[in-house]
């Protein structure tokens, strides 16, 4: 049995709060995250922020940032918002999105920076 | 005008009326592909008709009352024939039905005739349907999936990645309370959906009703602790349709998402019901398969999946198993790639390179998404996002079970393979090809996933494919 490991999940640890797509893995790095967007605008995918208070991550609607950056492929255009929409919210989670309005769904959705743990 | 028909009465081949090669097909035609072999004598345009003929309007004799209609417009004819690959003693043979032959929204109504008498007619030695084209107009006639792909995605907030997966084991035999820890903790670690497995129904030891009741306890708990969507495809199937809703009812009532039908052995018309009840109930609806390779897995008789999957897009369901390609049950890969695509798709063009023969346009009907299970494991990971894509639902049963730390952990180890793999081929790279690499590299900050790969390393299901497609020997 010693060798088996504990799987540490808790309800009381806000640290097992996951947050979709990505969650499971290590922090990206800015380069890794740089070619997450490169996949969004290589896929024609319309790409958007959105942010929330921790303790409302389950909500379905977070708050817009500005809008979707309809038809935007500058990905260092795209980094600038998303660090802007973190400076403006530190304790916020913040999340990438590719709308893929064919589809009409997302075609990624990813937390970029992970708030304040409640 | 010409002169009205004289009755003759007696037995005439089928081929003088049911045998047209110049017959043009219309857009509303429904269109079917058999591939026959006929008894020694008997030549091909004569078994083609036969099949048109006995699969619509014909009877073996001429009777009077063939008189009172126009049969020349209600016929069903055999238009095509053709040379099968690789199988001298079969050909392909092409029918087109006319639209007033069927019921509206009916798939019963269809395959009671396409697949009826015919199968058991003693001119053809064995006889299987290869591909039905539906016209829109049937199609925009039948209910079709309660939600489809997006609507799914949505509810349940999974972007970006197939989701995830397990049929708990044993499939039969836990009690409910012991059951339910199995799904709680699968979807701790990391799992979207639990499953019940399909002869999971109301036995002695476990009712249906204990089994929901503690199974929507761990997909709450799992949810509050991981602050993600969870599901646990409720298995309503039943021996009695008013059982089966009754179940679906209850589901519906304690808040789970998505409840569970297997098509084939409850019955098509108390499927599509129950397909019906679900998009009135917002519930989503899985279903499994039970009892197809009964009908699709001989090469030579039968009925091939990519009608099976067909019929039950027209049905309705979100889910739909497709086979692994990879795992332990059978799938040649090109086949299983056709019939996703006839689940996902808007408009699938035909492509004998994937064992499909007609145009299939869908109109305005959702797609279902398909699900891989059975036999899989992380190892099998980077082939099956490669294969499936994001618009899956990859199951893994004893690849979550059998991990030597238990179902978490085997959960957060297919976790952290999926998306491993999905953030490698956003990247651009190979992962079919460097799928040891990237694994490898996960499981470094994966203690979970490094004992996965270590447990099933060696696993593989390597016997040939009994259905393959049709291709011509070397």
């Amino acid at each position: 049995m010693s060798d088996v490991q504990d799987y540490k999940s808790r309800l009381s640890d806000p640290s097992s709060r996951m947050m979709g797509t990505f969650s499971y893995l290590p922090p990206m790095s800015p380069e890794q995250i740089r070619k997450q967007i490169e996949w969004i605008i290589r896929n024609g995918w319309n790409p958007a922020i959105e942010h929330t208070e921790p303790a409302h991550a389950m909500s379905n609607y977070w708050y817009m940032w500005k809008l979707p950056m309809f038809g935007e492929t500058d990905v260092e255009v795209i980094l600038a918002e998303l660090e802007a929409c973190h400076k403006a919210n530190p304790d916020n989670h913040v999340r990438l999105l590719g709308y893929d309005n064919f589809k009409q769904s997302q075609g990624a959705n990813m937390v970029v920076y992970r708030g304040k743990a409640v | 005008m010409a002169a009205a028909k004289k009755y003759d009465a007696g037995v005439k081949e089928y081929r003088t009326m049911y045998w047209q090669p110049d017959y043009q097909v219309k857009d509303s035609d429904i269109l079917a592909v058999f591939k026959v072999i006929p008894q020694a004598g008997v030549s091909r345009e004569e078994a083609a008709a036969a099949v048109a003929a006995e699969s619509s309007t014909a009877t073996w004799t001429t009777v009077w009352t063939d008189l009172l209609t126009d049969l020349e417009y209600y016929k069903g004819r055999a238009y095509a024939i053709e040379d099968v690959p690789g199988n001298d003693e079969a050909f392909y043979a092409f029918i087109a039905y006319p639209m007033d032959l069927f019921e509206e929204g009916s798939v019963v109504n269809v395959f009671t005739s396409l697949v009826g008498n015919v199968f058991g007619f003693k001119a053809v030695r064995s006889l299987r349907l290869e591909d039905v084209r539906f016209p829109l107009w049937f199609v925009t006639t039948c209910p079709g999936p309660p939600h489809g792909i997006q609507v799914e995605r949505d509810k349940l907030d999974k972007y970006g990645r197939p989701m995830l997966g397990c049929t708990i084991k044993p499939k039969l035999g836990l009690s409910a309370k012991n059951y339910g820890r199995a799904v709680y903790e699968c979807l701790r670690g990391g799992l979207d959906f639990t499953k019940d497995d399909e002869n999971v129904n109301s036995q002695p030891f476990m009712r249906w009703r204990d089994r929901f009741d503690f199974c929507q306890e761990a997909i709450e708990k799992a949810e509050a602790e991981t602050g993600e969507r969870k599901g646990h495809y409720m298995n309503v199937t039943a021996g009695t349709y008013e059982e089966m809703i009754e179940r679906a009812e209850y589901a519906k009532e304690i808040g789970t998402p998505i409840i569970m039908s297997d098509y084939l052995t409850v019955g098509w018309a108390a499927h599509t019901s129950l397909s019906k009840w679900c998009r009135k109930n917002g519930m989503l609806l899985h279903v499994h398969r039970a009892m197809h390779g009964v009908i699709d897995r001989n090469p030579n008789h039968g009925i091939n999946f990519r009608v099976l999957t067909k019929m039950l897009r027209l049905m309705g369901g979100d889910h739909l198993h497709s086979g692994t390609v990879v795992g332990k049950l059978e799938g040649d890969r090109e086949a299983t790639l056709g019939w996703v695509d006839l689940m996902r798709d808007r408009y699938i063009k035909a492509d004998r390179s994937r064992g499909i023969f007609f145009d299939q346009d869908w109109g305005p009907m959702p797609g279902v998404i398909p699900v891989a299970s059975g036999g899989i494991h992380v190892w099998h990971m980077s082939a099956l996002v490669s294969i499936f894509g994001n618009d899956s639902v990859l199951q893994f049963g004893g690849g979550t079970i059998g991990h030597p730390w238990g179902n978490a952990a085997g959960a957060a180890a297919n976790r952290v393979a999926l998306e491993a793999c999905v953030q490698a081929r956003n990247e651009g790279r190979q992962i079919e090809k460097e799928g040891k690499e990237i694994l490898l590299n996960a499981a470094k900050s994966s203690p979970e996933l490094k004992v996965a790969m270590e447990t099933w390393k060696e696993i593989k299901f390597e016997f040939d494919v009994v259905d393959k497609l049709d291709v011509q020997h070397r």
